[in-house]
């Protein structure tokens, strides 16, 4: 039976309809909506490459049930920034060569725009654990965590000024 | 009959398999190059360096150059990327084929132009002539070049000293699409009419299908699905994904199998390598069956079977039409995937075409060429219909070919000064290659009708590096060497190539022994291994890392806080790595700082190298601090909670330095520092704990043994 799930993503009301309720919001994103930014790496909430922000808060996509975020706003790493108008974390990310195959930067990027808004000046320390629930297989780690002190530092700079 | 004396120099190998020119360089139109190669992206940065050596050989700017890679319809065949080869090998060959491409324009500039050919250069793509623009370029002669020609070797390449691109850092030309979320990995990848579908896999090769409860998993999928069958294959096809990864997990409560094979815990342990059938060969000289008075030394170090644990499971597409079969895959080699998918499903290998497109890191045989060949199966019975197959989570952890254990046992004889004269190293392994290139069978091959012969046992070759024996044999000056080589036939689970194959074990066991050693001859380990170094390179790297860690001889360790070193070069004949490690040991050990010096040779991309060496500490460590594929009941390492790998808040820092990048040979490094990382580890968990553990990975309860035991 076709339902329809009403929600916003990167600021843009949208409207699905689905025969599956089960389908989790990974799965809405990619194939329903065309938003390949997100991705699949375990469909079982452990290794972060789906992260998306619901209503602001850091959330794992792929097992969360579409009906659970009828009404709320949900970011994609594609509403970060765009290659024209970059977000200051994708600019870091990018300045630092912060990736190998890039499989997990999407994720990373959602947990550190949501560290950063709670904690705009985080140390190293503070960085790792936010980053704890993201795997990167390829031993990106030290890359990523240089990239979001930079973005961390110009971004307060940019605050001050 | 005489022999025709050829005055052209020797073609580099990939070079002289695909000699036709336009498989490495067209000019489609002005201002555009486009190049090729068969080498893939595995998230190493290659196609980045490609481009960089293109650009300089050509003289044209990076931005002119599209590069097309790992396709069976445009690019050369260089079989697999892998072996930290690609800049080595590839890399030479891409820079003849430009110089040789670049010389023929040249000569018809010459002719245009009539002038010497010694007074044209070229400067992004336009032929100066006496240092003057002459308003001809690549693109306004490309019509009187003939690129179907074969490369002849007569292009002068470039040398060191004139290179304006090749050995400066260039940003990864494929990061930016990564970090904006673009559609750039083979999971992305959307087909007109495409269906998804997920295989129910036979548990294991003679596995038979019993009872299939087709209702259930119908009811269970919540939107339409098919069941497509093929002997004991099986899958689940649909178009809605959410129902066919329903269905899929379903599948394992409704499908029912006969002649299910199990591994024990006991099997996941190198130990029991020990009494298996094997096929044994000695590589140098028999041991001497007298020590002649001399000391005796011998130590032995086991490994575990590790995943690949690529981030994202394996995926592949297929469509079956007009007798035509195209597969997109992110394996590492379309051309050896094109002649096996042949084999299995009887097709000539002139119809079928394979395309490479990006997937997550692989670090070796992931389930990737499984993955296609499943895409490929279910497409042949549905001609007409795109399949995309995606392998669900569990699927890839225990059905991927994993790294074998090993089990490796050094013998030394000991001359008076405490200095090995003598030195075997004993292995068991299962094979470290079953590639399907090598005729490993593709997966779900075995599960179809009359499933073809598994391969006679064989392992990686020696003049390819060896599988279970590369780095067998130290690089140290020891005037007798051997490898005892058992290649244990039969494993519990398909067994195949990650990273390094046998040289993380192996170097291991080999830079622990000699710490060891350095530790009963009451020497330094740097300096004990300086005495025994001649090869100036080695003993560059080790005296950098070295000084980077502030390193003292005779530091004590104990406490929980403790250093270590090791050193190794890749194959004995790549790349030269030497790592120091801090860390501390309470119940676990927290890296504090690694340091790394690498040698590679010629660099063509600086932090591109960096980047992939960090990427290579870091996996090693966490293999030896966490990484083991356990059995029970099955493989039962099937989620990143049963098989986790290092975190963020785990991971150390590190420091690389680069040194002797001024050498004409690039040497690749994806490998290099697996060895090394791992054993420079082990050195400093037994320098602060004054003692050793010589088993991986080194988990809490083999610490805890430890500790109990002093
Ligand atoms: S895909 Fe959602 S956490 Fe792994
Ligand atoms: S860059 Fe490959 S998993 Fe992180």
């Amino acid at each position: 039976m076709t339902k329809k799930y009403e929600f916003t993503v990167n600021g843009r009301p949208v409207s699905v309809s689905l025969d599956n309720e089960e389908a989790p919001l990974l799965n809405v994103l990619r194939n329903n909506l065309g938003l390949m930014g997100t991705r699949f790496g375990c469909g079982l909430e452990q290794c972060g490459c789906c992260m998306v922000l619901i209503d602001g808060a850091p959330e794992k996509s792929c097992s969360k049930p579409v009906w659970s975020i009828i009404g709320k706003s949900v970011t994609t790493v594609e509403g970060l920034g765009t290659p024209e108008h970059p977000h200051p974390l994708q600019q870091a990310f990018i300045d630092e060569q912060a990736g190998q195959c890039g499989y997990c930067l999407a994720g990373i990027l959602i947990s550190a725009q949501a560290l950063l808004a709670r904690n705009p000046s985080p140390t190293r320390s503070e960085i790792a654990q936010a980053l704890d629930d993201n795997i990167c297989r390829c031993g990106s780690h030290n890359r990523i965590i240089r990239a979001i002190e930079k973005a961390a530092a110009r971004m307060g700079a940019g605050a001050i000024s | 009959m005489n022999t025709p004396v050829m005055n052209t120099p020797a073609l580099p190998g990939p070079l002289a398999d695909n000699p036709r020119l336009e498989r490495w360089v067209t000019f489609p139109a002005p201002g555009k190059v486009i190049v090729g190669t068969g080498r893939v992206e595995l998230g190493q940065g290659v196609l980045t360096a490609m481009t960089q050596i293109a650009a300089d050989e050509l003289d044209v700017a990076m931005e002119r150059i599209t590069i097309r890679s790992g396709d069976t319809e445009f690019t050369p065949n260089e079989g697999y990327t892998a072996g930290s080869q690609s800049i080595q090998f590839g890399g030479v060959a891409m820079r003849q084929a430009c110089a040789d491409v670049r010389s023929l324009f040249i000569d018809q500039a010459a002719r245009v132009l009539g002038c010497k050919t010694s007074e044209l250069s070229i400067c992004d793509g336009g032929i100066l002539h006496n240092g003057v623009p002459t308003g001809q370029d690549y693109w306004t002669l490309a019509g009187a070049v003939d690129l179907a020609a074969e490369a002849t070797g007569g292009g002068k390449r470039k040398t060191v000293a004139d290179f304006n691109v090749i050995g400066r850092s260039s940003a990864r030309l494929d990061l930016p699409a990564k970090i904006f979320g673009a559609a750039v990995f083979i999971h992305d990848l959307v087909l007109d009419g495409m269906l998804h579908a997920r295989v129910v896999r036979q548990p294991n090769r003679g596995a038979t299908i019993d009872a299939i409860d087709e209702r259930a998993i119908k009811r269970a999928a919540k939107a339409p699905v098919e069941f497509v069958r093929n002997g004991n294959f099986l899958a689940i096809v649909g178009a809605d994904e959410t129902a066919v990864d329903l269905a899929g997990a379903a599948a394992a409560k409704y499908v029912i199998w006969q002649h299910v094979e199990t591994p024990t815990p006991l099997q996941a342990e190198a130990s029991w390598l020990r009494q298996r059938p094997v096929i044994d060969r000695i590589i140098g000289a028999p041991e001497p069956a007298d020590p002649q008075g001399r000391v005796r030394f011998e130590s032995t170090y086991t490994r575990g079977y590790l995943a690949h644990a690529s981030i994202s499971p394996s995926c592949g597409l297929a469509l079956y039409h007009d007798g035509r079969l195209t597969v997109w895959t992110h394996c590492q080699g379309v051309f050896p995937l094109r002649a096996a998918l042949a084999r299995t499903l009887s097709l000539d290998a002139s119809a079928i075409t394979v395309h490479h497109v990006q997937g997550s890191g692989c670090y070796g045989h992931n389930g990737a060429d499984d993955a296609a060949a499943d895409a490929a199966i279910i497409a042949m019975k549905m001609p007409g219909v795109p399949i995309r197959v995606r392998w669900r989570r569990e699927e890839e952890f225990v059905y991927e070919p994993k790294s074998p254990a090993m089990v490796v046992k050094v013998r030394a004889l000991l001359d008076d000064a405490g200095k090995p004269a003598d030195w075997s190293a004993e292995i068991w392994s299962g094979t470290h290659n079953y590639r399907p290139g090598a005729g490993g069978n593709l997966l779900g091959a075995q599960a179809l009708p009359n499933p073809p012969p598994e391969p006679p046992p064989g392992d990686v070759p020696e003049s390819h590096g060896g599988g279970a024996t590369r780095n067998g044999e130290p690089l140290y000056d020891i005037a007798h060497k051997r490898i005892i080589h058992h290649l244990v036939t039969e494993t519990p689970v398909r067994t195949s190539a990650l990273r390094g194959l046998g040289a993380m074990p192996n170097v291991f066991a080999i830079e622990c022994a000699i710490d060891e050693l350095a530790e009963r001859a009451g020497q330094d380990p740097v300096q004990y291994r300086l005495s025994i170094t001649v090869d100036p390179r080695a003993r560059a790297v080790i005296e950098k890392v070295a000084a980077m860690a502030g390193w003292e001889a005779g530091e004590s360790g104990g406490a929980g806080r403790g250093r270590g070193i090791a050193f190794a070069r890749y194959k004995s004949r790549a790349a030269y790595a030497a790592v120091v490690v801090a860390l501390d040991v309470e119940e676990t050990i927290r890296l504090r700082h690694v340091w790394c010096a690498t040698d590679a040779g010629l660099v063509v991309n600086p932090d591109g190298v960096i980047n992939q060496l960090e990427g290579g500490i870091i996996q090693s460590a966490s293999w030896v601090l966490k990484e083991q594929v356990r059995f029970d009941d099955g493989v039962s390492s099937f989620d990143w909670e049963t098989y986790p790998v290092l975190k963020f808040s785990e991971v150390p820092e590190i420091d690389i330095a680069l040194i002797n990048t001024k050498d004409e040979v690039p040497l690749g490094v994806g490998e290099v520092t697996a060895g090394p990382t791992a054993a420079a580890i082990g050195n400093a968990v037994s320098h602060a704990l004054g003692a050793r553990i010589r088993d991986l990975p080194l988990t809490r309860e083999r610490i805890m043994a430890t500790l109990l035991k002093e």
